[in-house]
């Protein structure tokens, strides 16, 4: 059984396609088969994120268009074996996927035994975010904890139990989870940003996920590695905890708590 | 506390406030969640409509949608200013 997991937000710049790369990898490190697709059309960057910007030949787009077939389409990735990139076009045609086109390809996926399409969803509501979603199994909605953020995210749960094939057909609801990123323990103790617990009452739901705000993550789009590769990051180790949990296993949240800082930075602030 | 960090203005502690208008905006945006698209523009000419004649707030006039068994009905209610005659118009 194929699962398709739907990595969205409402809001653009919350860390969708940089949570996108991470789970898919760290799907891929436990040993599963993974195609992560960038629905972003236009707007093409998953590449840049996984690294592989250079090796783009052929694109979702075309593969829909029948101008390439999936498999001369799919890069795979240098690091590992069983991960796979399908990237965005860069065509400015808004109208350029189609929900029958991208069932298709999701189709295409599950016959090759592919065990999870993750799909990075562009920002906003419209059209392509509505495909991103709408076949989905899992939704991993990403949120900051910041007021805008939070509202777009209520306004995406919303959809995600409306307007998709599970809900149409009336079958068992997509599996949400929320994922908190940019999260700073110290400011939350400070009172300046709203703490797990505080967007977790606003929105109903349960965090599957918390990823401390860390230079990390700009760091490993830098250098287009997915920052879950990252084993001395606090970002990267909670990006594996995420992924541990949505496969099932249950884990305690870390790096929520504030840091402590040392006597120097006592006195001398920092 | 460090000694310098007096040199520094301290942002203000906020996240109660976020919570709080989050905890509204987002209850009030539920509750219309579900309904035609067309209920916001609706609800928003009648307002200017009823405001030709009457002095009302933004939030006098209330439009909903309820459903009963295989019938909808459009609620549409009118809150007026006491004790204020019309303004012809």
């Amino acid at each position: 059984m194929t699962e398709i997991i739907v990595v969205t937000s409402g809001k653009g710049g919350v860390g969708k396609t940089t949570t996108s790369a991470s789970l898919a990898t760290g799907l891929a490190l436990e040993g599963k088969k993974v195609a992560v697709i960038d629905f972003d059309v236009g707007l093409r960057n998953l590449d840049l994120i996984m690294g592989c910007e250079r090796r783009v030949v052929y694109d979702f787009v075309n593969v829909v268009h029948g101008e390439a077939t999936l498999k001369q389409a799919l890069i795979k990735d240098k690091r590992h074996e069983t991960l796979f990139v399908l990237a965005a076009s860069q065509t400015r045609d808004k109208d350029a996927l189609t929900q029958e086109g991208v069932e298709k390809v999701l189709d295409e996926l599950t016959k090759e035994n592919f065990d999870y399409v993750v799909c990075d969803s562009p920002a906003g509501i419209e059209k392509g975010a509505h495909l991103a979603m709408y076949f989905a199994d899992h939704a991993v909605v990403v949120v900051n904890p910041e007021v805008s953020s939070v509202r777009d995210s209520d306004r995406i749960l919303g959809l995600l139990a409306s307007k998709t094939r599970r809900a149409e057909k009336g079958e068992t609801p997509i599996k949400q989870h929320l994922l908190l990123t940019r999260y700073n323990p110290n400011r939350v103790e400070a009172g300046e940003m709203l703490s797990v617990k505080d967007v977790e009452d606003i929105l109903g739901i349960n965090v599957v996920g918390v990823i401390p705000e860390s230079e990390n993550v700009l760091a490993a789009s830098n250098a287009g590695v997915p920052v879950i590769l990252n084993d001395d990051s606090n970002a990267g180790l909670a990006y594996k905890d995420t992924v541990a949990r949505i496969l099932g296993r249950e884990l305690p949240l870390r790096f929520v708590e504030p840091v402590k800082k040392g006597f120097l930075k006592r006195v001398f602030g920092g | 506390m460090g000694i310098l960090d007096f040199l520094k203005r301290k942002p203000e502690a906020t996240a109660g406030v976020a919570k709080e208008r989050l905890r509204i905006i987002v209850a009030q945006e539920r509750s219309t969640r579900g309904g035609p698209d067309y209920l916001p523009l609706l609800r928003n000419e009648l307002l200017e409509v009823i405001r030709k004649y009457v002095n009302v707030d933004v939030d006098a006039v209330n439009v909903t949608l309820d459903r009963d068994s295989g019938h909808e009905v459009l609620e549409l209610s009118v809150a007026l200013p006491d004790g204020k005659p019309a303004t012809s118009a």
